[in-house]
């Protein structure tokens, strides 16, 4: 069967900045990867060369089997996209961005029309179908954005931090649709900067840094190489911290971190919940004292700690804007 | 649900007119917009019928005869501002992730482009007809024949849709649109002040009246005077000034065949950075 997604060696740079180094990436048709990675690893970058917007320096690419630098009307023919910024026109309503794009796709009027009900029932913006987009709220329009993408049916689509921006209602509900995509058998490629999203949507995680992939594997895989969750505790005596963490050590997955001015312990542990009831008990055994205790799920910069002993970066500030169209950010 | 069949030309007639009809909602959603391109011309007509007119002395045949020399400058200036338009709108649409939007459609390409100057050119028309009704009051009036007067109106009509694509390419360059409400205007000031739009070539310093004779907006002003019949002293029998009609369709037919290829070529360069 052909790979939905096929990428060999890509690589880009931008003037003396290099985006890409270089990446592999194969996508099974029918699941979920997520590209995860700080801001300026490449994320977008990637998405915008499979989906035909911009051309490797070098390397190459198919999705759905169409070669994307010399094939791209078919592969724009299998494939929706949902950018960074949602993608609408504000000018018009809900119902005739819709009929547009789908009109633009090559469905006949009546199809249009019949996919654009469709689609503003499924997310929940009928009653707001003939308002004009500028009395969206965020979360509405994302919603209609990823109604866009999805006019022409794709077979494969593209999720470019769909959930950045919103609040955390919006972000479960449009958690909640691409999930239902995903059941009906979307192959979906999407990109975050959150571990809890990739956790939550996509069955196998792809990390990136600086035009790398450092790590690949399912959420699980990549939280056991990172020491599965974290126990967090406080203990009421500084003198006590080494001791808890040596208490500590036998549940532990790797090495604690103890930070004795804080008072703060940090122990990686494979066992979930099941692992703080134990070390409540042993430390209680030990007499030490505790203020605060907590199992926490590892976050990115746990995991970009573990896979390249520092802490993410935002590594975008001192590159100044060469091209100024992404002064726009966070301009919808 | 399937998509349609058709041969290439049939979609992309069909997509530029989808693409078109989206500009035009959008110029009824904000009539400002289209309130605006209005005011402007008939603001400099009344300018400079009224304000500067008592100061154009020298002009032979006096203010009457001056206000009816200006009606066809001012259409030249408008034909050119119309690039400004375009300009912001274009930019607007990259930036917002729109264009992107379309680029990854399987729609035809250029009729993105197309399809806006298309409505560009509609918007365009009906700043001409409010100018035409302006000027009309103000004592202009078409002295040709209709035929004349219908070719004058062609002229124009071509001249602002060329225009347009220049537009369009200076669009797709520009980083935002605050940069590129600027540059779409910064040079049009110069050329259509160096031009008989407000005054005659005759009174120009010397060293500026060759540039002036040979800039687009003075062929086009003057064919225009010509064809509609209007004042036109101080005419020379220069190149330019014998043949303005010729030129200006033929400065038309040279920014089509320049800047359609480039717009639609950068338009469809995958090599650009785009939105990240
Ligand atoms: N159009 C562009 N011009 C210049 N540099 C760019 C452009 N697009 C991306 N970059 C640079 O390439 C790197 C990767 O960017 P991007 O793919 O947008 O990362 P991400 O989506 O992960 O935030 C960054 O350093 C960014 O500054
Ligand atoms: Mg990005």
């Amino acid at each position: 069967m052909t790979k939905a997604i096929s990428a060999q060696g890509l690589v880009k740079s931008f003037g003396d900045v290099q985006a890409l180094n270089g990446i592999d990436l194969e996508v099974e048709q029918g699941s979920v990867v997520g590209l995860l990675g700080p801001n300026g690893s490449g994320k977008t970058t990637i998405v915008r060369i499979l989906t035909t917007l911009l051309n490797a320096d070098s390397g190459t690419a198919s999705v759905s089997g169409f070669d994307v630098q010399s094939q791209p009307d078919d592969v724009r023919s299998v494939i929706g996209l949902t950018g960074q910024y949602a993608a609408v026109d504000q000018y018009l309503t809900g119902r005739e961005n819709l009929e547009l794009f789908g009109r633009l796709f090559h469905l006949s009027k009546r199809d249009a029309a019949t996919r654009a009900d469709e689609l503003l029932d499924r997310f929940a913006l009928s009653d707001a179908a003939d308002r004009g987009i500028k009395g969206y709220s965020g979360g509405m329009r994302r919603r209609l954005d990823l109604a866009a993408s999805l006019i022409g049916r794709p077979s494969v689509l593209f999720l470019d931090e769909p959930t950045t921006g919103l609040d955390p209602r919006s972000r479960q509900g449009m958690w909640d649709v691409i999930q239902s995509l995903v059941a009906e058998g979307t192959t979906v490629l999407l990109t975050t900067q959150y571990l809890e999203e990739a956790d939550q949507l996509a069955s196998s995680i792809v990390v990136l840094d600086h035009g790398n992939v450092i790590a690949k594997g399912t959420s699980d895989e990549l939280k056991n190489q990172v020491g599965g969750d974290r126990i967090e505790l406080v203990v009421s005596n500084a003198a006590d911290s080494l001791r808890a963490a040596t208490v500590l050590a036998p549940f532990g997955s790797a090495q604690a971190t103890v930070d004795e001015d804080a008072k703060r312990v940090l122990v990686p542990v494979a066992g979930g919940s099941n692992a703080i009831v134990d070390a409540i008990r042993a430390l209680d055994e030990a007499s030490i004292a505790i203020t605060d205790i907590a199992l926490r799920r590892p976050t990115l910069d746990d995991v970009f700690l573990s896979l390249t002993g520092r802490i993410t970066e935002e590594d975008q500030a001192p590159k100044a804007p060469k091209s100024g169209r992404r002064s726009r950010r966070g301009g919808n | 649900m399937s998509t349609e069949t058709r041969p290439l030309l049939g979609w992309f007639v069909a997509d530029t007119l989808a693409v078109a009809r989206r500009h035009i909602l959008k110029i009824t959603r904000v009539p400002e917009t289209l309130f605006f391109a209005l005011i402007q011309p008939v603001m400099f007509v009344l300018l400079f019928a009224f304000v500067f007119g008592g100061a154009i002395k020298g002009f032979p045949g006096g203010a009457q005869d001056y206000r009816a020399y200006l009606i066809s400058g001012i259409f030249a200036q408008t034909v050119m501002f119309a690039v400004a338009g375009i300009t912001v709108g274009i930019t607007e649409d990259a930036s917002k992730g729109i264009m992107d939007r379309f680029r990854s459609l399987p729609m035809r390409q250029s009729a993105v482009l197309a399809g806006h100057t298309l409505a560009s050119l509609a918007q365009n028309a009906l700043v001409i007809i409010a100018l035409s009704i302006t000027g009309l009051a103000v004592g202009w009036r078409i002295r040709g024949s209709a035929t004349d007067a219908i070719l004058a109106y062609v002229l124009l009509a071509t001249f602002a849709y060329a225009v347009t694509w220049l537009g369009a390419w200076i669009g797709l360059h520009m980083p935002n649109p605050e940069v590129a409400g600027t540059a779409g205007l910064a040079w049009i000031f110069p050329l259509t002040f160096a031009s008989n739009v407000f005054t005659p070539v005759a009174t120009m310093p010397g060293w500026l009246q060759p540039i002036a004779l040979w800039n687009p907006v003075s062929c086009l002003a003057l064919a225009c005077r010509q064809l509609f019949g209007n004042p036109n002293p101080f005419v020379g029998d220069s190149f330019p000034e014998r043949h303005a009609m010729a030129l200006s369709f033929g400065w038309a037919a040279v920014l089509l065949a320049i800047f359609v290829p480039l717009a639609v070529r950068s338009f469809k360069s995958r090599n650009a950075g785009g939105q990240a």
